[in-house]
């Protein structure tokens, strides 16, 4: 179907970007990547009287790492995020979940700020920027905010974003003594979203686990960190058999039914990669 | 387009895949689900694959597009074309144009076989076809007539 008719506007300065959401309120819908918004719009879900397009903004892709975080904009196609070199070398296991998101082909477009901002609950990213305490930064016509992932994410497909505020970057830091594993439940060929997906990350001193991260999707409204996963872990030996007998007495909050299951048997496939 | 400058006007919700085949006549490039999960509309937009019922026309403005149309050169068909030819890959040819064009993107790419079927719906064939000539056609290395 036919999207309804609406103005295409390409600002190439943030702030002009940032000017037109201000005056357009809700009628205005940025699009970042278009592999969720122009679904929406084909099938006529979406409404806008102007899509504010932001390809060509100057200065809203990139990858910048500095000894504590790594800085990602928020027009970073996923295609660059799986592969870029910084990201493979200080956040891993954030460029293996980049690259479990669909299909080559809705890689070379979708954005890591378009993936954030439309907030499915089982997405990788999400759960990602959860479980690596990811700090989003949020833009408005004069002022900017700084939100925690976890405070982010609201509900299924819902966030903190207020009309006429943009996700401009994501900040990410670096812990590098955390060692983390990804993991999900996915149909093959990346047709469509994880039933479950599950990211846990140790650190190991002496062979001893001192501190555990632990985070899902798919398993609630939005992504959530596992705390009960987290405090199970310390203490245990870095061994498949002694993560595993941590993590089955561990309460695997939020996740019901098979999800539960699911969810465990995730978290005990990443184990065997971390030992 | 397909290696010739062309210009044509298209609304602001214009799909590409749509104004391919209305304005620009193209209609080698087919629309199925008009939201990312057929694979039937994919070609390549500045050399990279995209489903061109998600990209808008206007986003196109000023980029290199390559269809189905470009893979033959009068009637000797293009690598990718023949490997679906001798393996039986298609059947009603609805999902034949996007696959052709991941496959050509494959080889120059030196992607592995095992990445192209992804994203590729087809209602025909049982993907038993398409596996073997995605395989054979894979199997080769890029040469020029892989190229643009
Ligand atoms: C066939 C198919 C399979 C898919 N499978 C998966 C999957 O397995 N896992 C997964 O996670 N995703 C999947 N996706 C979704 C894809 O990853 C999304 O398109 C992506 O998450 C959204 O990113 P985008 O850049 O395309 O954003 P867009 O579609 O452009 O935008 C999405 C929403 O966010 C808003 N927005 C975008 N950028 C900003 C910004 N910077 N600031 C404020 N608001 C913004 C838009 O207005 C819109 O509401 C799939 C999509 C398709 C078509
Ligand atoms: S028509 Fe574009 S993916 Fe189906
Ligand atoms: S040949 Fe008919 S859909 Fe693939």
């Amino acid at each position: 179907m036919k999207p309804v008719a609406f103005d295409h506007v390409a600002p190439v300065d943030l702030a002009a970007a940032l000017d037109l959401l201000a005056e357009r309120g809700t009628r205005a819908a940025p699009l970042a990547g278009g592999q969720s918004l122009v679904p929406l719009l084909n099938l006529r879900r979406v409404r806008p009287d102007v899509v504010v397009d932001l390809n060509h903004v100057v200065g809203l892709a990139g990858v910048r790492v500095t000894a504590g975080e790594v800085r990602i904009g928020a027009m970073t196609r996923l295609r660059v995020l799986e592969s870029h070199p910084d990201v493979v070398a200080a956040l891993p296991v954030l460029a293996t979940a980049a690259s479990a998101v669909a299909h080559p082909h809705v890689r070379t477009r979708a954005t890591l700020g378009g993936s954030l901002c439309h907030a499915n609950p089982a997405a990788e990213l999400p759960a990602a920027a959860v479980a690596l305490d990811a700090r989003l930064v949020l833009r408005h016509r004069g002022g900017a905010r700084v939100v925690p992932a976890a405070e982010f994410f609201t509900g299924p497909h819902t966030t903190v974003l207020a009309p006429g505020e943009l996700l401009t970057e994501v900040v990410v830091p670096r812990v590098p003594e955390l060692r983390f594993g990804f993991a999900e439940l996915a149909r093959p060929g990346g047709s469509g979203y994880p039933l479950v997906v599950a990211l846990l990350g140790v650190a190991v001193e002496g062979g001893v686990v001192v501190a555990a991260r632990a985070a899902a999707g798919g398993v609630a409204p939005t992504p959530v960190r596992l705390p009960g996963v987290e405090a199970a872990l310390p203490g245990r030996r870095c061994t498949a058999d002694d993560l595993s007998a941590g993590l089955a007495t561990a309460p695997v909050d939020h996740a019901a039914g098979h999800r539960d299951a699911v969810l465990r048997s995730l978290l005990r496939r990443i184990t065997a990669g971390l030992e | 387009m397909n290696g010739t400058a062309r210009t044509a006007r298209a609304e602001p919700r214009t799909s590409l895949g749509e104004h391919l085949r209305t304005a620009l006549g193209l209609t080698g490039t087919h629309l199925g689900c008009e939201q990312g999960d057929c694979g039937a509309c994919a070609v390549l937009l500045d050399g990279e694959p995209v489903c061109s019922c998600l990209v808008l026309a206007v986003q196109a403005d000023g980029c290199r597009v390559e269809t189905v149309e470009s893979l033959a050169r009068g009637d000797d068909l293009g690598p990718a074309q023949r490997a679906l030819l001798e393996e039986h890959g298609l059947q009603c040819g609805f999902c034949t144009p996007g696959l052709l064009m991941r496959m050509t993107h494959a080889r120059r790419t030196g992607a592995p076989a095992s990445d192209v079927l992804g994203g590729h719906l087809c209602r025909c064939t049982g993907y038993g076809g398409l596996r073997a000539a995605v395989e054979r056609h894979c199997a080769v290395e890029a040469r020029k007539e892989d190229q643009p």
